[in-house]
């Protein structure tokens, strides 16, 4: 999602200082916990909220970002290692708890939160405070120890060295009191010429390389599915199959048949059925009756939404960007070429369904485990349902396997329901809330479909008007996000920004209100705001008799970090091979700015494939460059993926699609091979979770209007040219 | 009824359409083997049986009475060894959740087909959905693990 962008968000010093605690407080005091036979107890010593070193020479950073896949793990924790001077054998992560106060994320106004490829640039400040506060600390204690000047001591590779004497950060873990006596100033940062993990490819010879890998290789990372307290009731949840639809009635009786079913009760929004055992469980809500009271649902289907949409595009909508003469401008001198761009709902589906399990002990004490991009409003919610106060709650973030945004929701809806089951059985055994992929597929909270009415008026071989209005159901409205009088930026975001230098823009959306629920998926608005620009924008240069790479970089000049991003790409990807189109797009998103190349080719049949993408990125200082390439890599595949194939449509209100067989992510035969090339940058670090994903959408329909002449106006392609 | 789990006698005594999947996660606690779909359609449940690669969330544990059933935490051959190593080495995990079933799978083909060429490779995994679309190192990692069989 976006919540900020590199330009309205400054991390705030007193916020970092506040955060780990150095010069008024002193580090957050220290804590113990038995370790194994093996080891011996273990000391662990916090130095400040986010950096805590053992007596084992473990380095262990606290995350406050999820990791779901992007790499946050690593990410975050090499600006650690770099400003501390680790060893990275001795790097470990672990989910922060859920805090605002100590990691709440300053670009959602401090609320903690996952999402809007916010995770390294809103750390990038206070983690290398952080790691450069605690090897100050180290250096403090070390000088102390060995009765020298703390200007003697230095740090390399994990050790504390001065003179003769040498300790490792382990060794000197215990001698850091925990009274908080011990000052240290604010210390200064490396300079970019001295970094030794930051900018380093992955080198498995040396072992470096991502921290969560060893673990989700041998099968011992532990993810929210995977916990399972004893005594746990597996629950599911029957969900009305029509968006707005409430239980009227049901009738339980074949569902308790079911051997090891336990329990069937109502909550807001369904009916649950619990038991011992998946298997069960799923056997029982099969044979459970219920009876929808569908007076207030969504009843129409999704071409009848689409219409009406469409409706709506025959006037203007709320004005986000006006240049020159805006809407007026394309009337005049020339030709005016249009056309509506559909998009349809779309699902994350990641691979691990939602799930979440609850260990309930009413008026006491409330323990969630869950995979969550928002922990502490799935803290308020759970404590709101369940009467109890959100310190009693403690939250318990999991890896997750996968979300694309899924688990970042406002309403708390897993968590919410989870919670309400738990308090229908009063707390008489932990509940595992788990959906199935049908579920998943089936219970919204969908990239909200929309339609484009792209306008462009071409005169004398130039682009003289653009026009972009937009029908789309809002994602931020109602939310805490999004504050009064501010308009939806997750509608209009890549649209109201186009860079390109035309002298009339006209940018105008109309929120429409629907049933249906809505979330940002990977990349939100640019999901559709990039394939509308970007695919048009070579409808428009065709029509106009330019070369459209050559009309970008005309209409790109003040522009100079796409600019670069799209030279490089088109730079790399050489020649258009025989038998092969080309299409380019580039696109600014999440503060980080990327081109990709798809050369494509069309067979005699109608079918295409899509053979090589070529990436460029410009994320300012990649800190791990091989996950960059892993995200864009991934980011291409995914966006790949929906532009092709996925789609979700209503019937009568019900979705039609219920499972990978009808909702058909990518598979490794459609898979373009994938080059990624970095930019050179000493600008401060962006997201790079969502912003591969935008151009690749244009890019192919791009390579395809190449071939065809045709316009690609209606999402998903299909298999055909 | 005896099960054979990554060389181990396990007893069942679970329904008789219960899918092995959830013995093996909810019974014996091996939460390797991962739930996707529930209908076969995207591998991250894949387990080998006889060497076969197996949807576990589709076929009853009952059924499996007398075969070796294998499972990522089991996975000690030279072929399941060397996709371990090349997936480590390759980075290729980003969520993770769909590798277990992709390893097997990999493990699988090379076991057939040591030295398998590009289009092998993509026909035999095709069955594997990863929705972080990591197919990309994935294709690296199963050519690379051809390699450290040698």
């Amino acid at each position: 999602m976006t919540m900020a962008d590199t330009a309205t968000f400054s991390p705030s010093r007193r916020f970092v200082l506040a955060a780990i605690g150095v010069g008024t407080a002193g580090f957050a005091v220290g804590c113990t916990v038995g370790g194994s036979e093996a080891t011996g107890p273990i000391t662990l010593t916090s130095l400040g909220d986010y950096v805590r070193v053992g007596s084992d020479n473990t380095v262990t950073v606290y995350l406050r970002h999820i990791e779901f896949g992007q790499g946050v793990s690593t990410g975050l924790t090499t600006i650690v290692a770099e400003e501390i001077d680790a060893d990275w054998s001795q790097m470990r992560f672990e989910h922060s708890p859920a805090d605002n106060a100590k990691y709440g994320n300053p670009a959602f106004g401090g609320m903690m939160g996952t999402g809007g490829s916010t995770a390294i640039f809103s750390s990038w400040d206070q983690l290398r405070a952080a790691g450069a506060s605690a090897r100050a600390i180290l250096v403090q204690v070390a000088a102390k120890k060995w009765k020298v000047d703390a200007s003697t001591v230095t740090v390399a590779g994990g050790v504390v060295s001065s003179g003769s004497n040498k300790a490792t950060f382990g060794e000197l873990a215990a001698d850091v009191p925990t009274d908080g006596s011990l000052k240290v100033e604010t210390p200064a940062l490396k300079d970019p010429s001295q970094f030794r993990f930051i900018g380093k490819d992955r080198d498995p010879a040396a072992g470096y390389g991502r921290l969560d890998t060893a673990d989700k290789v041998y099968a011992r990372a532990q993810y929210a599915l995977d916990y399972h307290p004893e005594g746990a009731l597996t629950a599911l949840l029957a969900r009305s199959p029509k968006f707005g639809g409430k239980v009227a009635s049901f009738d339980d009786a074949a569902a308790k048949a079911v051997a090891g079913v336990t329990d069937v009760v109502q909550i807001s929004n369904g009916v649950a059925v619990l038991g011992t055992n998946f298997w069960a469980v799923k056997t029982g809500r099969d044979a459970l009756k219920v009876t929808w009271d569908d007076s207030a649902a969504e009843k129409r289907s999704t071409d009848a939404m689409i219409a009406d949409y469409k409706k709506l595009l025959a006037k203007p909508g709320q004005e986000a960007r006006k240049e020159g003469k805006g809407a007026a401008g394309l009337s005049g001198a020339g030709e005016v070429i249009t056309a509506d761009f559909e998009f349809p709902y779309l699902v994350h589906a990641p691979m691990e369904p939602l799930n979440c399990t609850i260990e309930y002990k009413p008026g006491e004490s409330a323990v969630i485990h869950s995979g969550s991009q928002m922990p502490t409003g799935d803290q308020a919610a759970a404590s709101a349902v369940l009467g109890l106060t959100p310190a009693q709650v403690t939250i318990t973030t999991m890896l997750a396997g996968g979300s694309f945004g899924r688990r970042a929701t406002p309403d708390a809806d897993l968590v919410s329901e989870a919670a309400q089951i738990a308090k229908a059985i009063n707390g008489k055994a932990p509940v595992k809330l788990m959906w199935t992929r049908e579920d998943d597929i089936r219970s919204g909270k969908y990239r909200p479909m929309n339609v484009h009415r792209m306008t462009a008026r071409i005169n004398k071989g130039a682009i003289e008007a653009w026009g972009d209005r937009t029908a789309i159901q809002s994602i931020m409205e109602g939310t805490p996000f999004l504050p009064p009088g501010v308009p939806d930026f997750s509608s209009i975001e890549g649209s109201n920004d186009i860079a390109y230098d035309i002298p009339n823009i006209s940018v105008d959306v109309h929120l429409v209100k629907n049933q249906v629920s809505v979330l940002w998926w990977r990349s939100v608005g640019h999901t559709h705001t990039a394939y509308a620009k970007e695919h048009f924008f070579d409808v428009a240069a065709r029509k106009a008799g330019k070369d459209p790479i050559e009309l970008r970089r005309t209409l790109l000049a003040k522009h100079p970090r796409q600019l670069a991003v799209l030279n490089l790409a088109v730079e790399k990807a050489g020649p258009v091979p025989a038998g092969k189109t080309r299409g380019v797009a580039v696109h600014h998103s999440f503060s980080s700015y990327v081109a990709e190349v798809a050369d494509v080719t069309v067979n005699a049949d109608g079918t295409f494939h899509v053979d090589r993408v070529v990436c460029a990125v410009d994320c300012g200082i990649a800190i791990n460059p091989d996950i960059v390439r892993s995200q864009m890599e991934g980011g291409i595949g995914y966006g790949l993926s929906a532009i092709l194939g996925e789609a979700v449509t209503l019937k009568d209100g019900a979705p039609v699609q219920t499972n990978f067989y009808d909702y058909p992510p990518l598979r490794m035969n459609q898979m373009p091979q994938v080059e990624v090339h970095i930019v050179p940058s000493t600008e401060p670090p962006t997201g790079v979770g969502e912003p591969g994903v935008p151009p690749i959408g244009p890019a192919v329909a791009n390579a395809l209007l190449a071939a065809t002449g045709k316009t690609y106006s209606k999402l998903p392609l299909g298999t055909k040219a | 009824m005896k099960l054979t789990i990554n060389g181990k006698e396990q007893e069942y005594a679970g329904a008789e359409d219960r899918p092995l999947l959830w013995y093996l996660r909810e019974d014996l606690k091996m939460t390797g083997t991962k739930f996707g779909c529930g209908v076969a359609a995207c591998g991250a449940c894949t387990v080998l049986v006889d060497g076969q690669p197996t949807r576990a969330c589709v076929t009853p544990a009952a059924s499996l009475e007398g075969k070796k059933i294998t499972t990522i935490e089991g996975l000690d051959t030279p072929a399941g060894q060397a996709v371990q190593k090349a997936w480590a080495e390759l980075d290729v995990v980003q969520c993770g959740w769909c590798q277990s079933g992709q390893m097997l799978a990999a493990t699988a083909l090379l076991t057939a087909t040591p030295k398998p060429s590009e289009q092998q490779i993509t026909d035999g995994m095709n069955t594997n959905i990863c929705r972080c679309a990591t197919y990309h190192r994935i294709r690296g990692a199963v050519a690379r693990a051809s390699e450290i069989m040698g």
